[in-house]
């Protein structure tokens, strides 16, 4: 899941050495925290997180056999 | 794919001369440092060596689009190859392969969000913009003539009853299928109401017809 994210991520932003990409799994849930330089920020949620969403949802996709729920946040 | 060989006093300035001559930013092309510049020769004076680099600027839209697919179906563990078709000014990439449900996703949110965020990533590299269109197996034209019958078959119902019929939320492209299908009706009309992602296609009659 977490290779998914930084995938999308690298391919989105300016400084793709940047981008971090922590992953938390519990039993039920997949945390992932996207870090990415702040004038990234933009590049990576996108207009009312837009591309934020879209991310969300490629992500929820891969994780669909796997079973458990995922969350995507976002940080600087 | 173009490329670029220069050689300079430093290797910054040979990048650089490649990027003028390239018409290319930093970010888009993939840098190789061929030879480092040495120190200076004996007393300063002789065989100083140069910096050269080679500077290549991939600007098909079609190959960028599936480098970028491959490496994100690679990263769902997914096994899928990819189809490139151009149509006017339009890149079209089918992916084939087996159990790619997933790729598509309810009424193809999935898909949606793969072609939205390709497009991004391919203009990011790019100069120039082209759309690219993405499909898997079939999917967009199979669910283009779905949404043909269905525009058909409420034209005729609403003709029928005189009552106007609300379509339930579709993407830009899906209201475009609907309005173009029934432009030629002439005793209804569409439009669409409401706000993204709740846009909705509206199938009403038309007001002083018979």
């Amino acid at each position: 899941m977490k290779e998914v994210v930084e995938v999308l991520a690298k391919a989105l932003v300016d400084n793709p050495d940047q981008v971090i990409v922590a992953q938390n799994t519990t039993e039920r849930t997949v945390h992932l925290q996207l870090t990415v330089a702040p004038e990234d920020m933009g590049k990576v949620i996108g207009k009312q997180g837009k591309i934020a969403n879209a991310i969300r949802t490629i992500v929820k996709a891969a994780a669909v056999k796997d079973g458990r729920r995922v969350i995507v946040d976002i940080d600087q | 794919m173009k490329v670029a060989e220069k050689t300079a006093r430093t290797i910054e300035e040979a990048i650089e001369a490649c990027l003028v001559e390239l018409g290319a930013k930093r970010n888009q092309v993939c840098i190789e440092v061929l030879e480092e510049p040495g120190k200076k020769g004996l007393f300063g004076l002789f065989g100083t060596k140069l910096a050269k680099v080679r500077v290549s600027y991939e600007d098909d839209p079609g190959v960028l689009a599936c480098n970028f697919l491959k490496k994100l179906t690679e990263a769902m563990k997914i096994t899928a190859d990819f189809e490139v078709f151009r149509r006017e000014d339009q890149i079209i990439i089918n992916i084939t392969g087996s159990d790619l449900g997933i790729l598509i996703g309810r009424r193809g949110d999935t898909l949606e969000a793969i072609q939205f965020l390709t497009n991004l990533a391919v203009a990011k590299k790019l100069s120039d913009r082209s759309r690219i269109i993405i499909d898997v197996e079939g999917y967009r034209k199979r669910r283009e003539e779905t949404l043909i019958k269905l525009a058909k078959r409420l034209a005729e119902k609403v003709k029928k009853t005189g009552h106007r019929i609300v379509l339930e939320p579709m993407s830009p492209q899906e209201r475009r299928i609907i309005h173009t299908a029934l432009q030629h009706e002439w005793r209804i009309t569409t439009f669409s109401e409401g706000e993204e992602p709740h846009r909705r296609v509206v199938i009403s009659p038309k007001r002083n017809a018979s």
